[in-house]
């Protein structure tokens, strides 16, 4: 399997793992102060942005710098 | 007066950076408006990152937590995290790309072009417009609510003690305000409070901004926004730290947040109030950064594709490190260990500049009212930037033709249609106000109804102009019905109900955000008529989709 397809995997893996109905009514608070619901979503912002930093790695398109077809506009 | 002061100060230090960056200005409305194609990774992230955490992610943040719980990090913070760096991956990039190449300043130039139709802009422009003026609005309104609350006395016995300013010092429809939820005449106490009046801290506010995006246009309001938002990043945290520890009152920093959190009532660490389903449909409102027309504009400053890369993996971790103490604030201010007078309690957005001017001392809580202050204006700088942008691209150049007027003659008109419309948006700011979060989502939500529509342009072919105009007027067309129904964000949890079957769901049916309904009313319109309707030409599909 291709790792960009690992990466889209993981994002879509994402989506779903935030709609954390397993939470809802929980009141624990993560080392003392942390309200569950607040740390997991916490968990889920730098779970996102390992994700992204694996998608500039393995899925970047390779074709991203465009030769100009214009003139300068003042 | 202290916090006054500094207030002052951080506002002067703003007006020299904008002549700072007005000495690099190369002159040319290409610099003014898009910084000559030049910024970088690290100055590309502060400034979009700047300018989507606005009022709505500090004083709506804490305002909402304070009135919702702790599920309002979950409703949009991480939802965010996942959905923005999606729109900057899959549309930014590209748009870039297709801006450079084509030479593009805005949306409508790109959309023209894309849909073979030199009219678009008549339909897309007051449309975006439209919706960018609720987003103004919250800034305006919500600097006016900060600066008032921190240069304020406090309530004592029913009396205003210890405020900047004697009642007296300006006129009475200044200094005087109702009670929302009575019919008492109006009353210095739910009025200035011996503050700055809102209604002048507020035109303060844009008159500061206004001058640095005219001095230093572009480059400038890069430069402010990176500036603004190290500030407020910074500052918030101190924020933070300062209001656990006198909130908590214990003598480590740890046990004072330990203390501040179990004091949270329980309905508020939990989301028993918030339906599953409208918690899932709330995932919607972020998609609307595709379509937001200032950072179409920020996309197409970078320098290179490369400089998309850290703005893209770094942003959920900036926006966590926003969210998670705004959030926490708002809920420890629902515990018994402070008071929040009624005043203060009727209007969330008030809620953080309280707590800021309670529990840091006067010059500390005016540093932390410059970082408040700093979130805020990064995002008016952009908007305001990129309506002159728009309104000089979109409508006088087609009009007056491209090479009749000068660039100076350019410049100034864009510069008079952002005086028209910041004072539109201060007019507007001047009646009742709305919860920053409520009218934040409704704005939102009316540009993710037009996500469809960029997405559509950039990765089907087959999107026509007749699709396109059909998926605008859709998207225009359900927002305004149900910003009607809600009594013009008036009703602050407003859902569209779908009936369901009990066996589902037992209250009988499902609560949906609003953005829901809106999105497939505009996604379903636009491929049914681009389906039934022409097909561009082969040589547009050429143009925007080359075969590799």
């Amino acid at each position: 399997m291709k790792p960009a397809y690992g990466v889209w995997g993981l994002i879509l893996l994402l989506i779903i793992a935030h709609q954390d109905i397993w939470f809802w009514e929980d009141t624990t608070l993560v080392f003392g102060f942390l309200p569950i619901a607040l740390a997991y979503h916490a968990g889920i912002s730098l779970a996102a942005a390992f994700t992204w930093y694996l998608a500039t790695q393995f899925c970047w398109p390779t074709d991203q710098e465009p030769s100009v077809q214009r003139k300068e506009t003042p | 007066m202290p916090q006054l002061l500094i207030i002052c100060g951080y506002l002067a230090l703003l007006l020299i950076l904008g002549l700072g960056a007005s000495r690099l200005f190369r002159g040319t409305s290409q610099d003014y408006m898009l910084a000559s194609h030049s910024i970088g990774p690290f100055l590309l992230l502060m400034s979009i990152f700047g300018t989507t955490m606005t009022a709505f992610a500090l004083v709506g943040s804490t305002g909402e937590a304070f009135k919702e719980g702790v599920g309002v990090y979950g409703m949009l913070a991480s939802s965010s995290g996942i959905i923005h760096s999606l729109c900057f991956f899959l549309l930014g990039v590209k748009v870039w790309k297709l801006g450079k190449k084509y030479g593009y300043r805005t949306q409508v130039q790109f959309f023209r072009d894309r849909l073979e139709s030199r009219w678009i802009g008549a339909v897309l422009f007051p449309v975006l417009v439209g919706l960018v003026i609720p987003y103004l609005l919250i800034g305006v309104m919500a600097s006016g609510t900060v600066i008032n609350k921190v240069t304020a006395g406090t309530i004592r016995d029913g009396q205003v003690v210890g405020g900047t300013f004697e009642e007296g010092t300006f006129p009475q429809f200044l200094e005087q305000a109702k009670n929302p939820r009575s019919d008492a005449p109006a009353s210095f106490t739910y009025g200035s409070q011996g503050g700055v009046p809102k209604p002048l801290a507020s035109l303060a506010i844009c008159g500061i901004v206004l001058i640095y995006v005219f001095l230093g246009g572009m480059r400038g309001t890069t430069w402010a926004n990176t500036f603004q938002t190290l500030v407020f990043m910074i500052l918030g945290l101190v924020t933070f730290v300062v209001i656990a520890w006198r909130l908590g009152g214990q003598e480590s920093f740890w046990a004072s947040l330990q203390m501040a959190s179990n004091s949270i009532p329980i309905e508020k660490l939990t989301r028993t109030h918030i339906p599953p389903e409208k918690f899932f449909t709330y995932m919607l409102v972020p998609l609307s950064v595709g379509m937001f027309p200032h950072l179409f504009q920020h996309w197409l400053t970078a320098r290179s594709a490369e400089s998309f890369k850290l703005p893209i993996f770094a942003h959920p971790l900036f926006i966590a490190i926003v969210w998670v103490p705004c959030v926490l604030i708002g809920a420890w201010a629902t515990s018994d260990l402070i008071s929040i007078p009624p005043p203060v309690a009727a209007n969330p957005n008030a809620v953080l500049p309280f707590l800021v001017k309670q529990l840091a001392g006067p010059v500390l809580s005016g540093l932390l009212t410059a970082g408040i202050l700093a979130a805020i204006m990064s995002s008016l700088d952009s908007q305001f930037l990129c309506l002159g942008t728009m309104f000089t691209e979109d409508v006088v150049r087609p009009f007056y033709g491209q090479r009749s007027l000068s660039d100076r003659q350019q410049l100034l008109i864009a510069r008079l249609f952002i005086i028209g419309i910041v004072a539109l948006t201060y007019a507007l700011s001047l009646f009742e106000p709305r919860r920053v979060f409520t009218l934040g989502v409704w704005c939102f939500s009316g540009f993710s109804s037009l996500f469809p529509l960029i997405v559509a342009a950039l990765y089907w072919p087959r999107l026509t102009k007749q699709g396109a105009y059909a998926c605008i007027l859709a998207a225009a067309g359900s927002w305004l019905w149900l910003f009607c129904a809600s009594d013009f964000a008036a009703q602050a949890n407003f859902t569209v109900n779908i009936p369901v079957p009990t066996a589902i769901d037992l209250d009988g049916y499902w609560q949906l955000m609003p953005v829901a309904a809106m999105i497939a009313c505009s996604t379903v319109t636009m491929i049914l008529v681009s389906l039934l309707t022409r097909p561009p030409s082969q040589a547009t599909v050429d143009r925007f989709f080359p075969k590799t």
